[in-house]
Formats: structure tokens, sequence, C-alpha cells
């Protein structure tokens, strides 16, 4: 199963992937400032400068974390992991990465201008008939065609792999990057849909009108499967690397296969639990949807599973005893091991959140209230970003030829506790205050002295101190950062990759049939989508002109 | 291929949990007719003010209807019309709105009603108020730089 | 659990190194939370008009 393994990641794909990491931290510090200026802003204590829009830096927020950093973080990983696994990626291959790279970034810059000048607050869903500048809808498509390009590297090195090993499941790291890249390839085919052909002409004057819920459709179409692009690297790092890192063995290779193919079938075809409130849509279809929604749940409950069963496996063969005596043995001075299970924690009121949010009418109680904003800075900006921040303290290194000092992985930890207090105040506040209906996304009101408006106001105190707490996180993390990149010592950091124990059975071979599993995920999305989106089509009210509102 | 019997147990209970919930939700919505707001009529966004029931907002006593009342809501940037309205408690009441230009959001503060205004179409809620007090109406989707300005006011009370 | 019929009874007291009995109950624990969240949130639903 190892055969092309190698020990470390050859320098040309290192190179590659830190560009990637570059941006993403430049997004992570840019992103984290506007965060704490949001806060800082709806405690209703500061009052933004210079004429500076409270939705311009919310934009900001929203674009450069939610879509960059993200992005950006996930692709470097994911060539790293492959080039790792399944060998070095070809000349062609690298150079796909770096024009994927290269336009992801170009993307990048005119979206950012874009936002900067003040002609595109419209927020990360960029919602019509808001319209922005062009040149931002162009940016954000440079942004997707140049993930394709990286998701294409991945595609052709995982092609080559199978190609040398006939009849051998790939590796682990290379499936799991794969089926994240497959995800995200179908699912951004919705929002490059809306942007193409419907917003961009309009932006251009070419049109005149768009349909708003088609183009809200499209999004959610793709908005989902986003939340699941996020995760599934973060899955990737719990299913394979956690376990390495403590010592002990992947639980099953062939369940984490299986939860990542159930996540690809099962992420799609759900858009529409983010539409639950909205009309136009039928609500039995809504309905069916968050049926499709409640299997998504499915794959998550396996991999909590493993995930103990992989932690207590190892604390037993510690000579652990008991029922919780396993807990005591786990690594817990090792950052690449608390930074990441810090996340599996939050994950798990994330989770309970997510199952609320797609529960149909429940979701009334809670739609586009501030628990929304707490839950995807539960899921996002905890569970996912502790782990990617784990994943940096080995990755980095590895990639750069230094090494994780002691004093680094002592700060790494303080890092995350720092993150766990913020976050527990910011996100905890966020979800008591939503449930009193203070909404998302608003600056500091009092709506008219309002008493239920005034019993908010404490919460978003709260929530300024959690990311007052959280900044001083963001700047620990951009030191280490900066640190494993140019300054650290220079040696050698292990790219932890965990094997299945001897006694695992052999991994099926189905799991490696594309055919079959983009075939079901075509046949489920048709399945959730094809008769509400000719409904929307043949029922469309006359289309919406463009508003600059902002 | 192998499952655990400890997970098999976990497995099976967690699906059954989520079927449980599901059979609460889809009963809930399909016989007792909780389903989140989700009405399918169609309006030229431009020509709100002279199409009814959206020419006279505010509230209406109805008869032969299912409801007593309707509570007619336009939405538009960044204010609501009518800016505040007094309903009897125990009143049961359609809320119907629809908006002019961008996405609103319509949510009253502490009740189920929170239904997305999208241009194009009207949405609708039926619900008893029977609780009284000053409930506030948020504009919960962003629609410009007036949007945390957007409010308005239902007061329920003592018919 | 894993040498079926030869000490059921004192299998129990010496412990099985493979056992998963701590995962079980972790999960279950977890799947609870999940109950008593949603049940509070339905609950909220139910009282609200």
């Amino acid at each position: 199963m190892k055969t092309a393994a190698l020990k470390t990641v050859d320098r040309r794909d290192g190179k590659l992937a830190m560009a990637h990491f570059y941006v993403a931290f430049i997004a992570l510090a840019l992103g984290g400032l506007a965060g704490l200026l949001q806060t800082l802003v709806r405690s209703g204590k500061f009052e933004l400068p210079a004429g500076i829009g409270y939705y311009q830096i919310l934009t900001v927020h929203g674009v450069v974390l939610g879509l960059v950093l993200t992005t950006f973080f996930i692709m470097g990983f994911q060539l790293a992991a492959v080039s790792k696994t399944s060998g070095t990626l070809t000349n062609r291959q690298r150079l796909i990465g770096w024009i994927g790279f290269w336009l992801m970034t170009a993307g990048t810059l005119m979206a950012a201008a874009m936002i900067l000048l003040n002609k595109a607050s419209v927020l990360y869903t960029f919602y019509a008939p808001l319209q922005a500048h062009a040149l931002f809808y162009i940016g954000l498509t440079l942004v997707i065609v140049g993930s394709w390009l990286d998701g294409a590297a991945i595609i052709m090195a995982y092609a080559r792999w199978r190609k040398a090993n006939p009849g051998k499941p790939s590796p682990l790291l290379t499936f799991m990057s794969l089926v994240n890249t497959i995800l995200w390839i179908v699912a951004t085919i919705g929002v490059a849909s809306t942007v193409l052909i419907q917003l961009l002409p309009w932006s251009l004057g070419l049109v005149d009108r768009v349909d708003v819920l088609v183009s809200r459709t499209l999004f959610w179409y793709f908005g989902h499967p986003l939340v699941y692009f996020w995760l599934l690297p973060a899955y990737m790092a719990w299913y394979v690397v956690i376990p390495k890192v403590i010592g002990g063995k992947i639980f099953s290779d062939s369940l984490a296969r299986m939860s990542f193919i159930l996540f690809l079938l099962f992420s799609i075809p759900v858009g529409f639990h983010h539409q639950l409130t909205e009309p136009g849509i039928d609500p039995a279809w809504k309905f069916l949807q968050v049926i499709l929604t409640f299997l998504v749940i499915i794959p998550s409950l396996m991999t909590a599973f493993s995930l103990f069963a992989t932690f207590e496996s190892y604390g037993r063969s510690k000579g652990a005893t008991g029922l919780f005596g396993w807990v005591k043995v786990l690594p817990w001075e090792d950052a690449r091991f608390t930074v990441p299970f810090i996340g599996m924690l939050s994950f798990i009121p994330a989770g309970a959140g997510g199952i609320i949010n797609a529960s149909h009418q429940l979701n009334q109680v809670v739609h586009n209230t501030i628990w929304i904003t707490g839950h995807f800075h539960l899921t996002l900006a905890t569970a996912v970003i502790l782990t990617f921040f784990g994943i940096t303290y080995w990755l980095v290194p590895h990639l750069t030829g230094r090494t994780l000092t002691k004093a680094l992985n002592k700060l790494a930890i303080i890092q995350a506790v720092f993150w766990a207090v913020g976050m527990t105040f910011m996100s905890g506040a966020m979800h008591a205050a939503g449930l009193l209906g203070a909404p998302r996304r608003s600056s500091y009101s009092e709506y008219g002295g309002a008493a239920q408006a005034a019993e908010w106001i404490p919460y978003q105190v709260a929530q300024a101190i959690g990311g007052s707490i959280l900044f001083l996180g963001i700047i620990l993390m951009l030191y280490i950062f900066i640190n494993l990149a140019f300054f650290a010592p220079k040696g050698e950091e292990e790219f932890p990759v965990g094997e299945t124990s001897e006694k695992a059975e052999k991994t099926p071979m189905v799991f490696e049939n594309w055919k079959l599993w983009l075939g079901i995920t075509v046949l489920l999305i048709l399945f959730a989508y094809t008769i509400p989106f000719i409904d929307m089509i043949e029922n469309a009210p006359i289309g919406s002109k463009g508003y600059k509102l902002w | 291929m192998h499952i655990h019997k400890y997970e098999k147990i976990w497995l099976i209970f967690g699906l059954t949990t989520l079927l449980i919930f599901l059979s609460v939700l889809g009963v809930s919505a399909f016989y007792l007719g909780n389903q989140p707001p989700s009405c399918l009529a169609t309006i030229n966004p431009e020509k709100v003010d002279t199409t009814k029931p959206f020419n006279k907002p505010g509230l209406k006593k109805v008869k032969g209807k299912a409801w007593d009342y309707e509570l007619v809501f336009v939405a538009s940037a960044f204010n609501y019309n009518p800016g505040e309205i007094e309903v009897p408690k125990g009143a049961k009441v359609k809320v119907i709105a629809t908006t002019k230009d961008v996405i609103h959001g319509f949510e009253v503060a502490g009740t189920n009603i929170n239904m997305m205004l999208e241009p194009g179409f009207i949405s609708e809620f039926e619900t008893t108020f029977d609780k009284t007090g000053e409930f506030l109406i948020v504009c919960n989707e962003y629609c410009g730089a007036g949007h945390h300005m957007m409010t308005s006011k239902i007061k329920v009370v003592e018919s | 659990m894993a040498q079926p019929g030869l000490q059921k009874k004192t299998s129990t007291k010496t412990e099985d190194t493979s056992s998963l009995k701590g995962t079980l109950i972790s999960v279950f624990l977890v799947g609870l939370f999940l109950i008593i969240t949603w049940v509070g949130v339905f609950y909220l639903f139910m009282d609200r008009f």
C-alpha cells in the first residue's frame, strides 16, 4: 500500500503548497482584523473611522476567510498530501497547480480591490439584486477556475498512481483529497453558473434583469457542499494524521473511505435547507432535501465513533484501564494533537446546531439570526480552522525544512486555548442572542429603543470580548506561522501519515469506482433539484434590476 | 466490510434518533400544517403599490376564510409599511408581505414568524397571536447600508 | 468478547485491551447532547406563535 509513499514532500511541490499557505495566512490576518472590528462595532462602544462601512468590512471578513483562506489552505494541503502519499507531482501537474495558484491569486486581488473601493459591499453570498461591480464577479470566477486547475493536478496525480498500481486501492490521503476535489468541482458548477450566466452579464449591463430565486438556488446548490469542502480536509487530518501523531492506528480504512463517499453523495442535493423560509419553493421539496440533509449526518456519526475508538484503542494499548482511563494517556502536550482535538470537541455543539438548522420548520426559530453566525463559527471557525492550525504546525516546517520547537509547540497550545475561550464567549453569546431573535449581518442598532433589542446588547458585548480574545489568538497564530515559514531552526519535521492495523481487512476496491459514485451523485442531484428547478423557471416572476444600496 | 459491534449499536441508535426527528417534523408539517413559509404566488415588484392587497398595508379583518385577519406588510430599503401595528390577542392572522426592491428579511423577534422576502414573490405565514406584548420586526437579510435601521413593531393587545 | 465461551465470567473482570466501552459511552453522551438541544429548540418552536 505504501509503494510510492515518500519520506518527505518534494521541495518543488512544497513550494507550490507554501505559496497557497502564504495567501491563506495573509487572508487570516486581514479577515481576522475585519472580524475584530465587527464585534467591536456591534458592542455599540466603537465606531469605524474614515467612513469605512460596517458592511464593507463584513464583506471583507466573509470573502477573505470563507472563500480565500479556506480554498487556498485546502488546495495547498491537498497538493502536499497527494505529493506525499502518491509520489512527487509531474512537472506538468505542478505547472497546472501553479497556473491555478496564480489565477486564484489574481482573482482574489480583483475581488478585494472592488470591495476596498466600496464597489462590492454585497457580502460573501452576493445575493442579487444587490449588484456588485463586474470585476468582483470576474475575480470570484478566477478564484473558482484557479481552484479547478489545482483540482486537475490532484486528479491527474491520482490517475497516474492508479495506473502505476493496478488493482490496488489508492493511498488513503490521496483518495480523500480526490473525493474532496470532486465534491468541489461538482458543487462549484452551481456558483459558476449563476455568476457567469446570470450575474456577470447583468452587472456588465448586457442584460437588464436577473432571476433572483434561480440565482439563490444555484448559490445554495454550491453553498452547502462548500461547507463540506471545508470540513473534509479536517476529517482527513482526524482520520489519517491524528492516529499517527498519537502513535496509534487508523481505526478502519474502509469506514473512512465509506464516510467520504457518503459526504460526496449527500452533501450536494441539500441546498434547500438554506432556503427553508423562502417563497417560491414547494414545502414538500424542501422536506425532501431536509431528509437528504439528515442522511449526511450519518458519516459524521461514523466519524465520531472512529475517532473515539482510535483514542481508546491507543490508550488501552498503552495500558490504560477503566472506562475513560485512555483519556489520560493521550499526548496532551503535543500541539499537533491537542489543537485539532479542541476542534473535534467543538464539532459536537456545532453538529447539534446544524441538525436544528436543517430541521424544516424549526429553522424559523433560528433563520438568519445570529445563532447561524454562532453555528458556523463553531464548524468552520473552530473545528475546521483549529485543525488547519494543527496541520500547519507540522506541514509548514516539513515543507520549509524546519522544526516545530518546544517553545513554538507550547505557544501553539496557548493559541488554541485562547481560541477555545474566545469562541466560547463569542459563539455562545451568538447562539443565545440568536434564540432571542437578534439578527445576523447587522451593524449596531437599538431598533428605535425596542425592549427586545436592548436584551441583545449584553450578548453583543460578550461577542466583542470573545472577538478580542480570538484576535489575540490570530496574532499568536501569525507569529507561529511566520516562524515556521522563515525562522524556526532547520531540521526535519515528520509528515504524519497513519497506518491501518495489521489485523485490518483489505480495503474493497468498490470505493475507487468513480463511475458508480459520480453516477449516484448526479442522480441524487437530479432527483432533488430537477422538478423544483423547472417549477422556478416556469413560474418565474419578472426579473429584478440591479441595486447598489450601500 | 467489518463494522464493530458497538459501532453498529451507535449507528442504529443514531439512525433511529434521526428518523424520530424527521417523523416529528414531518407529522407537524404535513398533518398539523406547520410548514415553513413557502408561498408560491408571484407579483411584479415594480407594481407592488398598486397590487392588491399591498396597495393597503396594515391589518384587515376578513370573512369566510380560515383566518380572521390579514396583516399586510410592504418592505423596501430601508423600512416596512406599516411602521407599527396593533393586533388583538388571540387573532388568527395571515401575515402577507413582499418587497419592492432587494431581498429583505421579515422576522418578528421572539416568534416563529421568520421569512425571506424576495422581489417577485409574496411571502405568507399563518399564526395565532396568542401572547400579548410588543414584538419587534427586524430585517434579517442584508439589504444595504441602512439594513440595521429597518424595523417595525407589532403590539399584541388584549382584545 | 474476543474469546467466546472460554472464561465468560472472569473476562468481565480482567479488562479486554481491545474494549471500546469508553467509546460507546462517549458517543452516547454525544447523542444525548444532540437530542437535548434539538428537543429544546423544538420546545421553543411549539411555545412561540
